[in-house]
């Protein structure tokens, strides 16, 4: 049944194929562009969480793990406030205040933008690893939901 | 004007998402309309000059709480079940918070107002909007804002995030599947198993 459901989703899998690349490009431009338009951070996490979302539905959650296996995305959440939080450390030890960036460089306008930088890709690390995690949590106890319930019809 | 108008437009389409949401019982497409709400809700706030707020309203509210709802909705099944008791006191709470709501907006400044303590005190809004080019030089002053001057509240907001994150990985869990689905696990291993399922 299963290998008839993916069958079905020919057309949707050839065009996901193309378009996740673009997808996490977009988040890309909304992480880095966020200075100067809309966007930053989070949004950026959650669009590049969305791309592997799209793959996770159409070829199966397993395959998606493969990919983005749970022990990395672990590793991206926690690295991710660590980013952020390293970022105020390092300021304090450079004879700042905590978060404050102005000391990161030689001009205090370079070091803001230097500290702006690294904390929105602290931000996104988090957001992006936290939603696909979220997705792999929900996804993955329905399949074991599903198995346990055909267990019981046989049995 | 227009702008008013599309507002009050966009507003009233909501409300009428939101009795929808309410009355529906299929529950699938009650998701629906709320990713739909989140939508139009984003639309209202480009319409506001809100962008940053409704990228984050369109990617999160639109796209991914509806791709989790679905999710939490493949545990359960698809019909709302008929209320057992009467929903009549909860309609009285409802109606008095929404009330006791509006009663509180009455004391806020009218939208776009720059005599509003937020917009004309000199020491905050005024002083991120003046000093952000010179300070920080990021042409978008919610960037500014969000990362250098509230930096640590968006700490916060990122530790909330990452903290809601354990909670939800310690009561559902992240792991493996290890059924038939997984295509890492072997053939042998799967005979196996089918065997241990069948005895």
């Amino acid at each position: 049944m299963r290998e008839h459901l993916i069958q079905r989703h020919r057309v949707v899998q050839v065009v996901s194929k193309i378009l996740i690349p673009f997808i996490l490009l977009f988040a890309f431009y909304v992480q880095f562009h966020g200075d100067f338009g809309p966007g930053g951070g989070f949004q950026a996490g959650v669009i590049f969480a969305a791309a592997f979302i799209v793959h996770g539905l159409i070829y199966g959650e397993a395959r998606t793990r493969l990919v983005l296996t749970p022990n990395m995305l672990r590793l991206m959440m926690s690295s991710g406030v660590l980013i952020y939080a390293g970022t105020g450390v390092v300021d304090l030890f450079l004879g700042g205040n905590f978060l404050d960036y102005s000391v990161m460089a030689e001009n205090s306008v370079a070091g803001q933008h230097l500290g702006i930088l690294l904390v929105e890709l602290g931000v996104g690390i988090t957001v992006a690893a936290v939603m696909v995690s979220l997705f792999y949590c929900f996804s993955s106890r329905r399949s074991s939901v599903n198995n346990n319930s055909k267990k019981d019809i046989k049995s | 004007m227009t702008e008013h108008l599309i507002v009050i437009l966009l507003l009233t389409v909501l409300v009428i998402l939101t009795l929808g949401i309410i009355y529906l019982k299929d529950l699938l497409a009650a998701i629906i309309l709320l990713g739909l709400y989140s939508l139009v809700a984003a639309a209202a706030f480009v319409v506001m000059d809100a962008v940053d707020v409704a990228f984050t309203e369109a990617a999160v509210g639109a796209g991914i709480s509806t791709i989790l709802l679905l999710g939490a909705l493949s545990f359960t099944v698809r019909e709302q079940k008929p209320p057992k008791h009467s929903n009549f006191p909860a309609l009285i709470v409802v109606i008095t918070t929404g009330a006791l709501l509006i009663y509180g907006t009455l004391d806020l400044p009218p939208y776009g107002d720059s005599n509003s303590p937020a917009n004309s005190n000199p020491q905050l809004a005024q002083y991120y909007l003046q000093k952000s080019d010179e300070e920080i030089d990021v042409p978008n002053v919610v960037t500014s804002v969000l990362a250098s001057y509230r930096g640590y509240d968006t700490l916060g907001e990122t530790v909330v995030v990452f903290t809601a994150a354990i909670g939800v990985l310690s009561l559902l869990g992240l792991r493996r599947r290890k059924r038939e689905e997984d295509p890492k696990i072997s053939e042998a291993d799967q005979r196996k198993q089918q065997n241990e399922d069948t005895s």
